[in-house]
């Protein structure tokens, strides 16, 4: 059994119907890439994932268990789906350690040193531990993305996802961002990505997604998409980014 | 006319009561008025409709109205209501009433100020909306408006002379009993208003030294 799988999804903001009928099934330790152009609905595909959004009519469920609606409360959610922004959106008032403490200690009410442990083990992950006291001011774009990653990991969630993670970044900062998360994804993590990074998309994801006018227009792995794209749509869309 | 300060020596007593009053109402006022103001400012801004209209109704009527008419309404309404009063209970009472509301307001305008993303990150790690307003909004917030709160919790000092009106033995208190045995005005008051002036320089710079640990964050760079 997939371990997201999303079934007719739709979302409206108004009149515009954003996402209209979204089937999806992502297995445990795979990684997906979701591309497309700005407006097609990917983003609001993956913060429907989370319940950033509330979808209008369909079904999101993890494992075997329903995630949509009010089936699972906030905090059970957070341990189960986490999720990397586009801004970063670190917590200023806190230092490094203390982002990445903030929900183990709070939502979980995992202990202060346990959680500090934890805190330790993710920071290492994406090589940030030497910077455990720094508030996110006295960061670089890179390393408070990679910070923000370590702050979603914290959760121990079963499924990341990341908004366009790389796109607030100078060009000289996307690498290490990147290379963290193709460890993560090494490690057998299930990564959910919107991306523009089409060069990672089809070096590191299991498939691609093609999205187009709130539809999945195309989608398979990355080697036949990007080469022998099936839909003019999607020729149109790698001819426009290369 | 010349200036004779030592007539006051013999009151320099009297001078210290007020001075002690007026720094303990003062310093109650500002630590209970700003949790008031908080809590207000959560409530405002929540789920139940009535809690908040209620307290924007409460929020409205102590900024449009003039503090020493909310300082009588509480020591010689209440008594009439039945609910006795001493004088010293009523100006505490009205003077942190009047710092709640106004400080609800710059609160607020802090909160409103925080950025969409920093919402959205609380909630993405199942923070509820009190856990993310305690530790996500809150301080930040605080920064933003800290030296409007500074103002206003001046204000609110330098407005406690107007509890001598209900017989509170504060510094203005001390001035006018003074001033009316000695007859020395002049000195007296100017005294007293060096000690004012003293008074709002120094919690000024007592919030500027708490501020500038609170907010240490703010010192490594832009945001």
């Amino acid at each position: 059994m997939a371990l997201v799988s999303v079934k007719d999804l739709h979302k409206s903001f108004g009149d515009l119907e954003v996402l209209k009928g979204i089937d999806l099934e992502v297995e445990a330790g795979e990684v997906v890439a979701i591309i497309g152009r700005s407006g097609s609905g990917k983003s609001t595909l993956l913060r429907c994932l989370n319940q950033l959004e509330r979808h209008d009519w369909g079904t999101i469920h993890l494992a075997d268990q329903r995630l949509d609606g009010a089936a699972m409360s906030p905090g059970e959610l957070s341990q189960n789906v986490g999720m990397v922004f586009q801004s970063f959106n670190l917590f200023p008032h806190k230092t490094v350690v203390d982002n990445v403490m903030l929900a183990p200690v709070v939502v979980k009410q995992t202990p202060r040193d346990e959680a500090r442990r934890i805190a330790e083990q993710v920071l290492d992950k994406v090589g940030m531990r030497e910077k455990i006291d720094a508030y996110p001011a006295q960061l670089s774009g890179g390393q408070q993305q990679r910070v923000a990653i370590a702050r979603a990991l914290a959760m121990n969630p079963k499924v990341l996802l990341c908004d366009e993670v790389t796109s607030a970044l100078d060009p000289e900062l996307v690498g290490e961002v990147l290379r963290v998360l193709e460890d993560l994804a090494r490690e057998g993590m299930t990564l959910i990505l919107v991306t523009h990074e089409m060069k990672f998309a089809r070096d590191v994801s299991d498939r691609v997604v093609f999205m187009h006018q709130g539809r999945i227009h195309e989608s398979g792995d990355p080697q036949t998409l990007f080469t022998q794209p099936r839909t003019p749509e999607l020729s149109q869309f790698i001819a426009s980014i290369l | 006319m010349t200036l004779d300060f030592s007539t006051l020596l013999p009151y320099m007593d009297v001078i210290l009561v007020g001075l002690v009053t007026t720094l303990w109402l003062t310093v109650v006022t500002t630590l209970v008025g700003i949790a008031l103001a908080v809590v207000v400012a959560y409530v405002r801004d929540g789920e139940s409709a009535i809690a908040s209209r209620v307290l924007g109704a409460y929020v409205e009527v102590i900024r449009n109205t003039p503090f020493i008419v909310q300082l009588f309404f509480l020591f010689f309404g209440l008594p009439a209501l039945g609910i006795p009063i001493s004088a010293t209970v009523a100006a505490l009472l009205a003077m942190v009433l009047n710092l709640g509301a106004y400080t609800a307001e710059i609160l607020r305008a802090g909160i409103d100020s925080t950025a969409r993303g920093q919402h959205e990150a609380a909630r993405a790690l199942g923070l509820s909306r009190l856990q993310g307003f305690r530790h996500v909004v809150l301080v930040p917030a605080f920064s933003r408006v800290y030296p409007s709160l500074i103002s206003q919790c001046i204000i609110v000092m330098l407005g406690s002379a107007v509890v001598s009106q209900i017989s509170v033995l504060d510094l203005t208190y001390a001035a006018n009993f003074i001033q009316s045995r000695s007859f020395r005005g002049f000195e007296v008051y100017l005294v007293v208003t060096l000690i004012y002036l003293l008074l709002a320089v120094g919690l000024r710079l007592a919030f500027e030294f708490v501020g500038r640990r609170l907010f240490a964050f703010r010192q490594g760079g832009s945001s």
